[in-house]
């Protein structure tokens, strides 16, 4: 048992080390460093151009994608090389951001579906951060139950006709290309009639709106698509096997165990000790300690299940659903420790001022952002459900529609 | 990096699995329970002869010399089988503090007859309520003779001698405890068996009335041996708690799978598939802290004090936790005497408390992230 790495990894370690030590752009190291939770921004600077750049440089010197084949852009790296290049980068890899969703899920599908011209043209661009790539894949009818979208793709000639509507689309609004789920064939069961395509998202009727989220910020977007036309050339995967196709998709879902993941209680911690209470300082009373201790062993428990999955990797193993508890754990844990930080500090907690906010308003930021962490890429019950059908082999849920046709099935609850 | 244990430590982990389930089945645990032995003779002999008990102890003083990442693994499957033998008393409380303060004759005389299970050990340091503190020590040593009384002591009616915790200095600082070696067959040694909620454990009062004792270490410095002590003992038991939670969720999950009401498995429902997750959750937290506990331990790191606050914390609500909803997931059959249920839920509540309880941990675990901080 150690935190060692092996002789290779520890080359390979060397090499990234001094490759970002020459080549990042250090002047934003800090701000990196010290951003909350959900997008960043740059204080002086557009984030989309200083994270291109960086992706780009990443990408002439082979450091883009590490776990992609050399001949679509990446570098053919292992799984735990991919890992230790996320260690090294540290606060950069916050630039990476935008484009987790086209490197991640998008990626891997092309890979997967789309023909060898196809992957050789629109790969490269997509893993220099030249080109950005989003999923269509949420509808206002189906979130969790994705199968139940209801976007058609009608076929005309050689082309498709899209009508419909998308939600929560990640970066919709600064995306060239998209991959979207449609329905072809409403008469059968939901899971059965469903098609996969990409997109130029600059093409005719696709009207995207950012959505003003609760926290105020805007990440996620409406895209609306209005007789939008479709090579079928660009369609990924046969007619109605869509849904196999989104599976492979959801499998690559990025997997941020290199990362590690934002739980606010270093955060916690420090201001704890800084904070003055009637009685004393605020780390010496009973109270807070027994709260802080409890936050302190999720905290260190996600960081070591985090390591014990990539010594799994370091030994070739693939990590399984296990890993889903990270975000489950992290993201109510996260909204409970912004809420105390604010109780701590009486009716004052509320402030959000430059002046009065604590920590420069990161406890503001998180317990308004974390909402969305507990829904997004998986609503904690969705997570709950990975871990007791994939992990604990429970039964799936008993589903009502799955043999019934997809327009037989109600689409309202209370008449 | 490899944060995970070898393949011959998970080997010897099957082995110690294997060995439990023939030798240690639930009737065997029963057997203690209903009170018709104060602890499982013939297992105890067994896993002297498999080596187990002197996992963690140099084959210079009888031990197979292995190390403390062995006894982890081992440690695990004890709880798992809720073993009903003086396991930690002896191992992971009485041998750790010979091997940290004894003298080689000391260590000559004991560990040798540990590692035989000739004899069992324990650690006499609570004096009624409350929990460690150098304070909270009342029991007097003059002139190599104690006298004051101790409780609860773990194992204590059974065990063949004591490490026993006496104030040798006038007040009550950490510089005024001082260890001891008792014999617990001598003359001036009293002890009575006290009932507890785990059955499958015992606890006992021990008074010593001008009892013959010899030191265990420097006068003065039985305080710092006793932290010691606990921190490794936290993390040894830890594993216990971890291997106890990871059966009680399997319970649950089995039960799950099995039980049909209202036409289907209740494992189908998410009211009931959600709390599983939610143990699951808690058991592999646990885990992962344990991991980090035993890689302190194992390689005796300046981190070891916060490991184990940590681990001991966490282990402790994952028993607690898995126990409990276990019961849940039964209904009313968990509430039975039949079922094994509340033989790990006895378990879960009884080693929550034996080395201090979560609140004593809790503040414990603040004290050194602040000594960490501040260095």
């Amino acid at each position: 048992m150690n935190f060692d790495d092996t002789p290779q990894e520890a080359a390979f370690r060397a090499e990234a080390k001094a490759w970002i030590a020459a080549n990042a752009p250090k002047q934003y190291e800090e701000e990196l460093r010290k951003a909350s939770l959900g997008r960043v921004q740059l204080k002086g600077a557009n984030i989309l151009e200083v994270a291109k750049a960086w992706q780009k440089k990443k990408a002439d010197a082979g450091w883009a994608c590490l776990h992609w084949p050399k001949d679509y852009g990446g570098r053919g790296a292992s799984p735990i090389e991919r890992v230790i290049w996320q260690q090294e980068e540290g606060p950069f890899g916050r630039l990476s951001a935008m484009f987790i969703i086209g490197h991640g899920m998008c990626g891997p599908t092309m890979m997967a579906f789309a023909g060898e011209e196809q992957k050789r043209t629109y790969l490269p661009p997509l893993a220099s951060g030249e080109k950005i790539w989003c999923q269509l894949f949420s509808e206002p009818a189906g979130g969790s139950d994705v199968a139940g979208l209801r976007t058609r793709a009608e076929k005309h000639g050689d082309e498709w006709v899209i009508n419909g509507q998308k939600i929560w689309t990640s970066g919709a609004h600064y995306s060239d290309y998209g991959i979207l789920l449609t329905r072809t064939d409403p008469t059968v069961p939901k899971h059965k009639g469903l098609t996969m395509f990409f997109l130029d998202m600059k093409s005719p009727g696709v009207e995207v709106r950012p959505i003003k989220q609760a926290s105020g910020a805007s990440d996620f977007n409406e895209v609306y698509f209005t007789d939008v036309r479709i090579p079928d050339s660009q369609r990924l995967g046969s007619v109605n096997d869509g849904w196999n196709v989104s599976l492979t998709t959801l499998m690559n879902e990025r997997m941020s165990i290199g990362a590690g993941v934002a739980t606010g209680f270093p955060e916690l911690f420090d201001f704890c000790s800084s904070l003055m209470l009637d009685d004393g300082p605020a780390i010496e009373n009973r109270a807070v300690r027994s709260k802080l201790a409890n936050w302190a062993v999720k905290a260190s428990g996600l960081k070591y299940t985090s390591m014990r999955a990539i010594s799994a990797l370091s030994r070739g193993e693939r990590p399984g659903p296990e890993n889903s508890i990270g975000k489950l754990v992290a993201g109510s844990m996260i909204q409970d420790v912004a809420a105390y930080a604010f109780d701590l500090q009486g009716a004052a907690g509320a402030l959000n001022g430059p002046e009065d906010a604590e920590v420069a308003g990161k406890f503001q930021a998180m317990l308004l952002r974390a909402p969305g962490t507990r829904v997004e890429g998986g609503t904690d019950e969705i997570m709950r459900n990975i871990i007791a059908e994939r992990v604990l082999g429970l039964p799936g849920d008993i589903r009502v529609d799955k043999d019934v046709p997809f327009n037989k099935i109600p689409t309202k609850g209370r008449a | 990096m490899n944060f995970d244990f070898s393949d011959e430590q998970k080997q010897m982990r099957d082995e110690a699995r294997k060995f439990l389930s023939e030798q240690c089945p639930p009737r065997a645990v029963r057997e203690v329970l209903d009170g018709k032995a104060p602890y499982d003779k013939a297992l105890w002999k067994g896993l002297a002869e498999m080596g187990f008990l002197g996992v963690a102890i140099p084959e210079k003083f009888g031990g197979a010399g292995a190390g403390h990442l062995e006894l982890c693994v081992i440690a695990e499957e004890m709880g798992r089988a809720l073993a009903p033998v003086p396991f930690s008393s002896t191992v992971y409380l009485a041998a750790e503090a010979l091997l940290i303060a004894g003298s080689d004759a000391q260590k000559q005389k004991w560990l040798p007859r540990i590692a035989s299970g000739d004899a069992i050990g324990t650690l006499a340091l609570f004096e009624g309520k409350g929990n460690p503190s150098p304070k909270a020590i009342k029991l007097t040593a003059n002139g190599g003779a104690l006298n004051g009384v101790k409780k609860p002591v773990p194992d204590g009616a059974i065990a063949d001698f004591a490490v026993v915790a006496a104030r040798t200095g006038s007040a009550g600082r950490e510089s005024d405890v001082s260890l001891f070696i008792v014999d617990l067959k001598a003359a001036g040694v009293e002890v009575k068996p006290l009932t507890n909620i785990d059955l499958t454990r015992g606890q006992a009062e021990i008074a010593f009335k001008d009892a013959k004792a010899e030191p265990l270490g420097a006068a003065g410095e039985g305080w710092g041996v006793i932290t010691q002590v606990l921190d490794r003992a936290a993390v040894l038991t830890a594993f216990e708690q971890v291997g106890g939670a990871d059966r009680a969720l399997e319970m649950g999950r089995d039960y799950a799978l099995d039980r049909i009401a209202f036409g289907r498995p209740i494992g189908s429902f998410q009211a009931v598939k959600h709390m599983l997750a939610d143990m699951y959750v808690s058991a592999t937290l646990a885990r992962s802290n344990c991991y980090y506990g035993a890689w302190a331990l194992s390689t005796n790191a300046g981190e070891l004090p916060e490991a184990a606050a940590a681990a001991r914390i966490s282990a402790t609500q994952a028993f607690q936790h898995c126990a409990k909803n276990n019961i849940q997931v039964h209904g009313g059959m968990g509430f039975t005497w039949e079922f094994d249920c509340h033989m790990y839920y006895r378990r879960a509540n009884a080693v929550a408390l034996g080395l201090g309880s979560l609140s004593y941990w809790e503040d414990a675990l603040i004290d050194r992230m602040r000594k960490k901080n501040a260095a």
